[in-house]
């Protein structure tokens, strides 16, 4: 299976990644040996088989309504790379995005 | 050409849970910037989300109440993108198997009519955080505090047909997740937020026209504004031959117009796959059926009770049951006036209560006159102390201090006069101040019996109990003197 | 003294023959000695150790110790320690100083362990060979010219070299279990849900699960005591009571039956390899265990199934790490796509970030039907064979690898050959089913491994297997030339 360059390119676009013209030609390569490497299981009967998202057969526990988490902002905060005013910066979010958050 | 509006909305319902859906954290509005984003919140590495039981319990309500199905196997997904709000790079979000799925809502229109508008499922996710978009030295600042906050994802059908349809959609839901006490319903606080998907079509034709989006309008009148101007727009595009691009729009309601949110519509790929660090959520039917035994009572509940138990109009128990805070306002004055008299409660409260709340924009639960207080007011009238008339001049008193009816009555000598022989006087006064209408009584001219009976009402400054003065009016003027 | 083996100075310790303090000394002596030929370690706390050794022996003078109190353990850099780099082997969270513990590093802190360092590995836990770290590759320490194995590299040679006594790991496709074999070494990975995954950087969610990396089972077993047990922080933790795994390691393998699938003896086994495993096979009979010959068909698909959902999932998984809250920032973005972009492509590594576009592939519009869902499925298929096979036998026996260690930069240009290399332990992965490695021999003057397979939650039975044949054997008892005081 055969992958191009414009498809390597979309996938970095949505992976947030940027690639080189060499790391296309890399990649596309690699991909494609990892793709038909992977291609294997399209022969296979799965006809009567559930998807296996999960390892073991659990239910997903609940946990109780109750605040177990108090103001961390000066511990968590120390480890980041740009703050004021106790928010995170990021250069100007001018486009508006895909949830349109008020 | 006669065009069809089709729209369908999409609700996000904040969930009023102490801590967020997948931490513990706690989702109170208003704190200090990122004072309430955990290490889980802030998808630190190795961090993990656990599901908060009242977030379920409170789809599960929702669920009950509107008449939807349940799923007993629902799968939380990942819808995967970047944006600074969001710090996982996903949301964490449901999507082929949703908790809710079809139910229905009623909602009644300003003709009487009442529609069904279809449900098509409602699901659980989380919220993202909020960019600041002031500038910092020329960066945008990002507050997760509400990331994780819990939301119900309501979707409807595309069966609105008109602004107005979709605002009673809107009230019905609103009133409906705040009798559930599930949300807030506080609009401008973010915890109720609408996206409306508008098209148009020819009418009698199946196939839906493109259609735009609109997102998060916090308001009912300009949901209502915004639909008004989109349907317009589409129209007249279509009338001059173009083509309505697929698009999001933005409501501008200083210019109150739609505009085009972005250049160029990128198609999404969110890659949504189950969320393999959640597992499936199973409901059995014990657990539904012991969350619908707790179910308050719901607004179309309560509603058909105050038509069909109390005797009252289809419109007044609209207005009563439209807000929560209202009807329990409405039931706890009723509580405290014996014998009961619902319309009588009813009609001060739709009636002088609603107007004075309305012209002050106070809403119910800041009403300065308690039910408490208007019981009493409304006792006064039930046992002749004061007449109706003389009550409204009572409650705007009333509206201003903290005094109870009676002491206002005592203190205003509003206390009505019911003595026979007192309430006889001001006849003869009233007679003898009019002997030309008496004698023109006398003559045939009986419509003046009103004339009389409002100068005697006069006389006495409003004080006389009008039936008795009717009665006595009536021998009086018919008997030969 | 650096061949003790774990009971062996637990023992030490409580009959006070000498104190954590002295102990924890000791190691890090050798560590600061020996390290530098290794590079199995990332971070060492001199201080910080020294700490929590006082700790443990005044709570030993006060009887409140427990059997792990006082013991040194190398925690792999996947694990969050408070206060402590933790960098995941990533120039992404090469400035990351955890504010919190893994659950995993508080179970073994509140029972008094003393962490000597942080252990390299591979990138974000991506590789069979520790090549693909920031911080440099780790030499293997029967032969530094070969790959140590990974993902959990360090922490199988901090082990081999004797520079701790135990350590931790983690194993998403086999990468405890693979370098243990590689490095001479145990290690297990227990079933999925067994051990918690709070404050242990994920790869792939469904298939990652930390565990002990020690010289014997007993060991194994007594470190798996201390990391084992439900953790309500995290929802795929399972809730389930932890076995004495102490109890029966002595129980005899009378009447064991043992499978033996017959495609993990096929083509692309080592010669020497499948030797030196047929004769493992051969005491385990004489120990009284029953051979059989079990079919497990879809062992081939494994790989490829791995390399559908593993970096599927990690791929989602890592798009936390975008410059913002923590971790590396590219200098001056010019929007929020350069600081994106930039952040993510001069943080990552070439093998994460293919894998992170593979994952994005596979998981994207148009492919993930064929893709991501058709392995799901086929992920039931391969677990459904295990479940069919211990029908017939009580665990599955194969090589742990079909070859020793191969030499530094041998496979490094070529991902698919790498990727074939997990073929032995990937399976248990993909059906959340505890395995083991121990030392069964040499091929070509390397270690190489048997693995163990369990039913789901039976680790306490693969240990018995495994220690009854360290008790027949001596392999695990070898030490690497190069070892010295």
């Amino acid at each position: 299976m055969a992958i191009e360059g414009k498809e390597i390119e979309k996938v970095a676009h949505l992976a947030r990644i940027t690639v080189t013209a060499q790391e296309i030609n890399t990649l596309t390569i690699d991909m494609s040996n990892i793709l038909n490497l992977v291609a294997q299981i399209s022969d296979v009967d799965t006809q009567a088989c559930p998807s296996m998202a999960h390892p073991m057969e659990c239910e997903q526990r609940l946990r109780p309504d109750v605040v177990t988490q108090l103001n961390q902002r000066d511990a968590l905060q120390a480890v980041a790379p740009a703050t004021e005013a106790g928010l995170y910066l990021v250069p100007q979010v001018i486009a508006a995005h895909p949830k349109d958050k008020s | 050409m006669q065009w069809e509006p089709v729209i369908g909305l999409e609700v996000h319902v904040q969930l009023k849970t102490k801590s967020k859906i997948f931490s513990g954290a706690p989702t109170a509005y208003g704190a200090s910037p990122n004072t309430q984003a955990c290490a889980i919140d802030l998808a630190m590495p190795g961090m993990l989300p656990v599901l908060n039981q009242e977030a379920v319990n409170m789809a599960i309500k929702f669920g009950l109440a509107t008449h939807s199905e349940i799923s007993r196997h629902s799968v939380f997904a990942r819808k995967n993108y970047f944006y600074p709000d969001l710090p996982k790079g996903y949301q964490i979000s449901q999507f082929e198997a949703p908790i809710v799925g079809r139910g229905h809502l009623n909602i009644t229109l300003s003709n009487g009519e009442t529609r069904q508008i279809n449900i098509t499922r409602a699901h659980l996710e989380e919220d993202a955080g909020k960019s600041l978009h002031e500038d910092f030295q020329g960066m945008s600042g990002i507050d997760l505090n509400r990331a994780g906050t819990p939301l119900l994802e309501v979707v409807s059908e595309p069966e609105l047909r008109s602004s107005e349809e979709a605002v009673a959609y809107l009230k019905a839901l609103h009133a409906l997740v705040c009798y559930l006490e599930i949300c807030d319903g506080n609009m401008q606080e973010g915890s109720f937020r609408c996206d409306a998907n508008v098209s148009v079509r020819p009418k009698g034709q199946t196939i839906l026209g493109t259609r735009t989006e609109m997102k998060n309008i916090n308001s009912f009148r300009y949901v209502e504004q915004a639909i008004e101007y989109e349907i317009a727009r589409q129209i007249d595009v279509l009338e001059q031959g173009g083509e309505i691009i697929q698009q999001t729009r933005l409501f501008d309601p200083a210019r109150q117009e739609t505009r085009l949110l972005r250049e160029k519509e990128e198609a999404n790929d969110y890659r949504y796959f189950p969320d393999p660090d959640l597992l499936p959520l199973i409901l059995s039917e014990a657990y539904i059926q012991q969350i619908g035994a707790n179910l308050p009572e719901l607004p179309e509940q309560k509603k058909q009770r105050f038509i069909q138990t109390l005797g009252l109009s289809a419109y007044d128990a609209t207005v009563l049951t439209a807000q929560r805070e209202l009807a329990f306002y409405y039931e706890a004055t009723l509580a405290q006036i014996t014998p009961q008299d619902p319309k009588l409660v009813s009609n001060w409260i739709t009636g002088e209560v609603l107007a004075y709340l309305n012209k002050n924009s106070l809403s119910i639960t800041q009403s300065p006159v308690s039910p408490t207080r208007l019981a009493q007011l409304l006792t006064r009238i039930q046992d002749q102390t004061i007449s109706g008339k003389i009550a409204k001049t009572v409650l705007e008193t009333m509206f201003s201090n903290e005094q109870s009816a009676d002491t206002i009555i005592a203190e205003q000598g509003l206390k009505q006069i019911t003595d026979s022989n007192a309430l006889n006087q001001v006849i003869e006064q009233v007679i003898a101040q009019n002997p030309q209408q008496f004698e023109a009584y006398q003559q045939g001219k009986t419509q003046l019996f009103g004339y009389f009976v409002g100068q005697a009402m006069k006389l006495t400054q409003g004080k006389a109990n009008p039936k008795q003065v009717n009665a006595l009016m009536q021998q009086r003027l018919n008997s030969p003197n | 003294m650096f061949n003790k083996t774990l009971c062996e100075l637990a023992s030490a310790l409580q009959n006070k023959e000498l104190s954590s303090v002295e102990l924890t000394q000791y190691f890090l002596g050798r560590i600061a000695k020996l390290n530098p030929t290794y590079n199995a370690f990332i971070t060492i706390d001199e201080t910080q150790a020294l700490t929590q050794a006082k700790n443990a022996d005044q709570r030993r003078a006060k009887n409140q110790a427990t059997p792990l109190t006082g013991l040194p353990i190398a925690h792999k850099d996947i694990f969050c320690v408070q206060g402590m780099k933790t960098s995941c082997g990533s120039k992404m969270l090469h400035n990351f100083i955890s504010p919190y513990d893994a659950t995993v590093v508080k179970k073994l802190n509140d029972q008094g362990m003393v962490t000597l360092g942080k252990t390299n590995m591979d990138e974000f836990a991506m590789g069979s060979s520790n090549e693909t770290s920031f911080y440099g590759p780790v030499a293997n320490p029967w032969d530094t010219d070969c790959v140590p194995g990974g993902s959990s590299g360090g922490s199988a040679a901090a082990v081999a070299a004797r520079l701790a006594p135990s350590a931790s790991g983690t194993d998403t496709g086999g990468s405890i279990r693979q370098p243990a074999a590689l490095c001479g070494i145990t290690g297990l990975k227990p079933t999925y849900g067994r051990v918690s995954r709070y404050g242990m950087i994920a790869f792939a969610s469904s298939l990652d699960q930390g565990g002990p990396m020690t010289q014997t089972a007993e060991d194994a077993a007594l470190l798996l005591q201390g990391m084992a047990g439900f953790d309500p922080l995290d929802s795929t933790s399972i809730d389930c009571p932890v076995p004495d795994y102490m109890a029966n390691l002595n129980v005899s393998l009378k009447g064991k039956k043992i499978g033996l699938p017959r495609e993990y003896f096929a083509q692309g086994l080592d010669h020497d390899v499948e030797l030196k495993i047929q004769a493992a096979i051969d005491v385990l009979r004489q120990l009284g265990a029953e051979i059989i010959d079990i079919s497990l068909p879809n062992t081939a698909l494994s790989v490829p199934v791995y390399y559908i959902v593993a970096p599927a999932e990690c791929s989602s998984n890592l798009s936390r790490y975008d410059g913002v809250r923590y971790g590396y920032r590219a200098p001056e973005p010019i929007d929020l796509e350069d600081l994106y972009k930039r952040s993510r492509s001069e943080g990552f590594g070439a093998e994460v970030k293919r894998r992170i576009m593979l994952g994005t592939y596979v998981l994207s519009k148009g492919y993930y039907d064929a893709y991501y869902i058709k392995a799901q499925q086929v992920r039931n298929l391969i677990s459904q064979d295990f479940q069919h096979a211990f029908t017939q036998v009580d665990c599955i026996l194969s090589p742990t690898t079909p070859t020793p260690a191969f030499k530094t930069g041998a496979k490094l240009n070529d991902p698919v050959s790498m990727y074939w290399s997990d073929i032995y332990t990937i399976a248990a992965n993909l059906a959340g089913l505890p395995a083991m490695s121990i030392p069964a021999g040499f091929a070509q003057k390397l270690p190489i491994g048997l693995q163990l397979i369990g039913q789901h939650f039976q680790e306490a039975q693969l240990l018995n297997v495994a220690h009854r044949f360290q008790q027949a054997t001596a392999w695990h008892q070898y030490l690497p030339n190069q070892i010295s005081e």
